[in-house]
């Protein structure tokens, strides 16, 4: 391949060793996986790049069409992709409890307030909901809240980033990245009351309080469902409950700006 | 380069202009050292040389879903690749001027061990390092052209297609490039190891 004698000249021959070896797993650099895994309510095909998670997407939605999902990747991201020899660590556990908060997600190409969205969004645990506005208060733009309800419908990996946990407060759950009618199940399949949570914005309350603890809190806050009735004490805004000597949940958060 | 490998090459690019998801992994395989080599050689430590590489063969790849059937088979897709990986590398050093360039001396991710014994093999690590640290003082297009036939071996005609000159004029450019080298060595106190 190449005339020069290299054992003659100690120059070139130290260059010809300056060859290197990319890092293992250079190609997964480049080229993204897929996976088809059980979700909560039947499989999905789940994309991963070196960093984490980028695509989910329910394989009803895709025909359960392997292929049809990884055109779909490759004209979003512009990014090759192929099937993985097995998901990543961690995937499956996280469809089956909802808890994905410790997975690693990719999500480059969104912008940094996007970003901040989704991130809080993980937080909000299986079986709870919150409003929009909790979210745009809780990543520092509270009058982002239009905003943040378009970047929860922009979300790539739905289900896994529990987006459907977002909801309004008139009691609506409001719009969804995989239509609506699958927010509602999947809320359903967290035991989520959705009667009730509809049934008290109807009545005007949106906290509820305990008088044995004196915290007040979200309706669907883990707490606020342990309150026994004789204990459970109503409000229609924050406001009216710090006035009546309760204070705000560590664990859900309600504040001031969202009685709006 | 043997005719055989030639072969497999060309066919590369009509599989890939047939259907460059099925054969992309091989071209990322196939070129991964030479684009991975050249931006690390050329750039020393200044870049992350693992990321910049990955993200030639994503704009490749992006460009391969768009072009036309033919115009995926005349493509020559060693240059190619490296002229995508040499822009990048451009492009992120100029929008990071403000950081010093910064070359390691010691940067060299270990080839396989060659023959000769323990103290051979320092010597020539020692060699290799100071040669790579040296390639840095060269002017950017003799460092391009050494790298380009000496290091990641290419073609002359290869190496002006990416220097956008005639043959002849690749050419001077490595041998200048080496001249330049050999006089850098023989400042080092490595002279006595190289006569």
């Amino acid at each position: 391949m190449n005339s020069i004698n290299t054992d003659e000249d100690p120059v070139i021959r130290s260059l010809g060793e300056l060859v290197a070896q990319p890092p293992v797993g250079f190609d997964h650099l480049v080229i993204a996986r897929y996976a088809l895994v059980p979700g909560p309510l039947g499989e999905v095909f789940v994309a991963f790049t070196d960093r984490g998670i980028s695509y989910v997407r329910p394989a009803d939605q895709v025909e359960q069409d392997a292929d049809r999902f990884a055109e779909d990747f490759r004209d979003r991201f512009g990014r090759p992709i192929e099937r993985a020899g097995r998901p990543p660590a961690g995937l499956v556990p996280a469809l089956r409890t909802g808890r994905a908060r410790e997975l690693a997600f990719d999500l480059r190409g969104l912008s940094e307030f996007e970003q901040a969205v989704l991130r809080k969004a993980l937080e909000i645990p299986r079986g709870e909901v919150r409003p929009y506005a909790w979210i745009a208060r809780e990543i520092g733009r509270p009058k982002a809240v239009r905003a943040t309800g378009s970047a929860l419908g922009h979300n790539p990996v739905p289900i896994l980033i529990p987006c459907h946990r977002v909801v309004r407060s008139d009691g609506q759950i409001g719009n969804y990245a995989l239509g609506p009618a699958m927010k509602h199940e999947l809320l359903h399949a967290e035991e989520v009351d959705l009667e009730e949570v509809g049934r008290l914005a109807a009545a005007g309350v949106h906290y509820l309080a305990s008088d044995t603890t004196g915290v007040v809190c979200y309706p669907s806050c883990r707490h606020a469902r342990r309150i026994t009735p004789p204990h459970r004490v109503p409000f229609g805004t924050l406001g009216r409950a710090v006035e009546a000597g309760y204070r705000p949940c560590r664990d859900c958060r309600p504040a001031l700006a969202d009685t709006a | 380069m043997t005719t055989a490998t030639e072969d497999v090459r060309t066919e590369l690019t009509v599989r890939l202009s047939r259907d460059v998801d099925a054969a992309f992994p091989e071209l990322v395989s196939s070129y991964q050292q030479a684009v991975y080599t050249t931006v690390l050689r050329l750039s020393g430590r200044q870049v992350d040389a693992a990321d910049l590489a990955a993200e030639a063969f994503l704009r490749a790849y992006q460009a391969l879903r768009r072009y036309p059937p033919e115009r995926v088979r005349q493509l020559k897709l060693r240059p190619w690749l490296i002229t995508i990986a040499l822009n990048l590398w451009r492009n992120q050093v100029r929008t990071a001027t403000r950081r010093p360039a910064h070359v390691s001396l010691d940067s060299s991710p270990e080839p396989p061990a060659g023959s000769g014994g323990p103290e051979e093999h320092l010597r020539r690590r020692e060699l290799r390092t100071t040669v790579a640290g040296l390639l840095a003082q060269l002017p950017e297009t003799q460092r391009l052209a050494v790298v380009l036939r000496h290091v990641v071996g290419l073609a002359y005609s290869e190496i002006a297609t990416i220097l956008h000159c005639p043959e002849g004029t690749a050419k001077s450019h490595v041998s200048r490039g080496l001249q330049h080298l050999r006089a850098l060595t023989t400042d080092t106190d490595l002279q006595e190891e190289l006569s």
